[in-house]
């Protein structure tokens, strides 16, 4: 057998593909996610991530774990948005035991996970831009992430893992005077989020990166289960804190921050405009908890069991929606705890976003789907 | 051997442009971007987080947990590091498995590969926490005796040897 190269010049390039590998320790995976591309030249050909690095077991582990105990690791699966991730677990126990929240509980739980979805946009709304060479938002982001960050230690104790949800309520009580420094920080936080706004939403140089680039469409979306801002970025209008509501969203107004582009740029859009939405509802959360009296919390027996039955409790997490099933057989361990998180979703949908695009899109691609790799790999 | 006031000088240079390669592996990376950041602020310490690769890297933290699948790479990163290299235990997860210390797929601290010579301890600690860590490091350095360098030489062939040896 022979093989013929052509190398004269006027017959166009015989080219061959190259295989790159990114990761699993590269700046642009924000995280430890490896992916292995074919090549022509600097256009994708093929995608592959190859996930599993962070991959801690917690599902395993959550059958060793008391209810209690599961919170801790509940927490850590994705470090951006721990309390939403306690709130599931908490809430499918709830269910099961048939036990009801005080309201006040329930208040201030909305309150929390408000405040952490403007936590983890923070974190975002930093580290997009500086993945593209902006570096100037990412310090605007942490001044006002420490800002909300110490009125959240302040009740919890906790700088990001808070470990406040208990079954039945919260850990304890709410400082004294803490609503009125809560509502103090999101007033800095509303007075200065302009300031990041204007430096990076119309920026040409971040325009030029990201408008059009990495477009998902919403069927694309829809299959293969991508959620939160990602979805609701090309047009897939579903947020369950306002179609199946869980806490006290119900007697809020949410308004769904929506987008059609489906671009790169559309969903570091939703996630400017999310915050925005959600320091409002943080706000009217504040003003009905000061209203209410009440505990904060229910008494439960020394060893706490969960009867026997299944449940999936669902929440719209920062970056999607986050589940949990749980098959209990009346131990006061769970027999099952399977998690759905919402960036495995969104680390699949890469695989038909990377192909066409050069190597340097890969990157605003790849920051734009705002996934946490500990989300990804459990 | 090297005289005393040379050491010093060595052993104060040292200590003072420690070029920082951030091993981020999971939540303490986010504590460690918030140490760098303008609150906290460690660039005052001398700790310079903009090391391209762990070539220019003078120190590694590790922050996060390391997990079996992981451990080969960070093998590998650290001894790409030129002498003499300093390595940071950031958090439980990297100290001793953490909360994960009865994980089928988490290794049991990071020292099980690589030496260490801070641990800090927190999960994830504080960014007060990393900025004392540091100082201790920086105690440490200037106490070297050799001024060269430490015992240990590092492993040449494993710069050579692939990660997934062929079949």
């Amino acid at each position: 057998m022979t093989t013929t190269t052509t190398v004269a010049t006027g017959s166009g390039f015989s080219s061959e593909d190259m295989v790159l590998n990114i990761g699993p320790q590269h700046p642009s995976t924000h995280g430890v996610l490896r992916l292995r591309l074919t090549l022509d030249g600097e256009r994708i050909h093929h995608a592959e991530p190859i996930i599993g690095y962070m991959h801690r077991g917690a599902e395993k582990l959550f059958e060793v774990r008391d209810y209690r105990q599961i919170i801790v690791l509940a927490n850590r699966h994705d470090w951006l948005s721990a309390f939403s991730n306690e709130l599931g677990v908490v809430m499918a126990a709830e269910r099961l035991m048939g036990l009801e929240v005080p309201e006040r509980a329930v208040w201030a739980r909305t309150l929390l996970a408000e405040l952490n979805r403007i936590l983890n946009h923070l974190m975002f709304l930093g580290s997009y831009p500086l993945e593209i060479g902006a570096i100037t938002p990412i310090f605007y982001a942490f001044r006002e992430r420490e800002t909300l960050q110490a009125v959240m230690e302040e009740a919890s104790g906790g700088r990001m893992h808070y470990m406040f949800n208990r079954v039945g309520g919260i850990k304890e009580e709410l400082p004294e005077g803490w609503t009125t420094r809560v509502r103090q920080a999101i007033g800095d936080v509303r007075r200065r989020m302009p300031e990041i706004d204007d430096l990076i939403r119309h920026n040409d140089i971040f325009l030029a990166r990201t408008k059009g680039v990495g477009v998902l469409s919403a069927a694309d979306a829809e299959k293969y289960g991508c959620s939160g801002p990602i979805a609701r970025a090309s047009g897939f209008d579903f947020d369950v804190r306002r179609d199946e509501p869980y806490l006290a969203y119900g007697d809020l107004n949410v308004p769904v921050v929506t987008r059609q582009a489906g671009d790169c740029h559309a969903r570091f859009e939703c996630l400017l405009d999310q915050v925005l939405v959600s320091l409002d509802l943080a706000d009217a959360c504040l003003a009905k908890l000061d209203q209410l009296t009440g505990p904060v919390n229910t008494r439960l027996p020394k060893v706490l069991k969960v009867p026997e039955g299944h449940t999936y409790a669902w929440t719209e997490n920062p970056t999607g929606i986050n589940g949990y099933y749980l098959v209990s057989r009346g131990d006061k361990t769970p027999w099952r705890l399977k998690l759905r998180t919402a960036s495995y979703a969104h680390v699949q949908a890469l695989t038909t976003l990377l192909p066409g695009t050069l190597i340097p899109d890969m990157v605003a691609i790849l920051g734009s789907m705002f996934f946490v790799v500990g989300d990804v790999d459990k | 051997m090297l005289g005393d006031p040379i050491k010093f000088v060595l052993n104060w240079g040292r200590r003072y442009s420690l070029w920082v390669f951030n091993f981020g592996l999971a939540c303490c990376a986010i504590e460690f971007i918030a140490t760098s950041m303008a609150r906290h602020d460690f660039i005052r310490l001398g700790v310079i987080p903009f090391a391209h690769s762990p070539r220019q890297a003078d120190l590694m933290v590790v922050s996060g947990t390391v997990t079996d699948k992981m451990a080969p790479a960070i093998k590998r990163l650290y001894d790409q590091m030129p002498e003499p290299k300093y390595v940071i235990s950031f958090g439980s997860c990297a100290n001793c498995g953490g909360p994960y210390w009865d994980s089928y797929s988490v290794t049991k601290g990071v020292d099980q590969l690589i030496p260490v010579d801070v641990y800090v301890p927190g999960c994830p600690p504080r960014p007060e926490a990393l900025l004392a860590g540091i100082v201790k490091l920086q105690e440490k350095i200037a106490a070297e005796k050799t001024g060269l360098g430490r015992k240990w030489q590092r492993d040449v062939t494993s710069l050579q040897t692939p990660l997934i040896r062929p079949e």
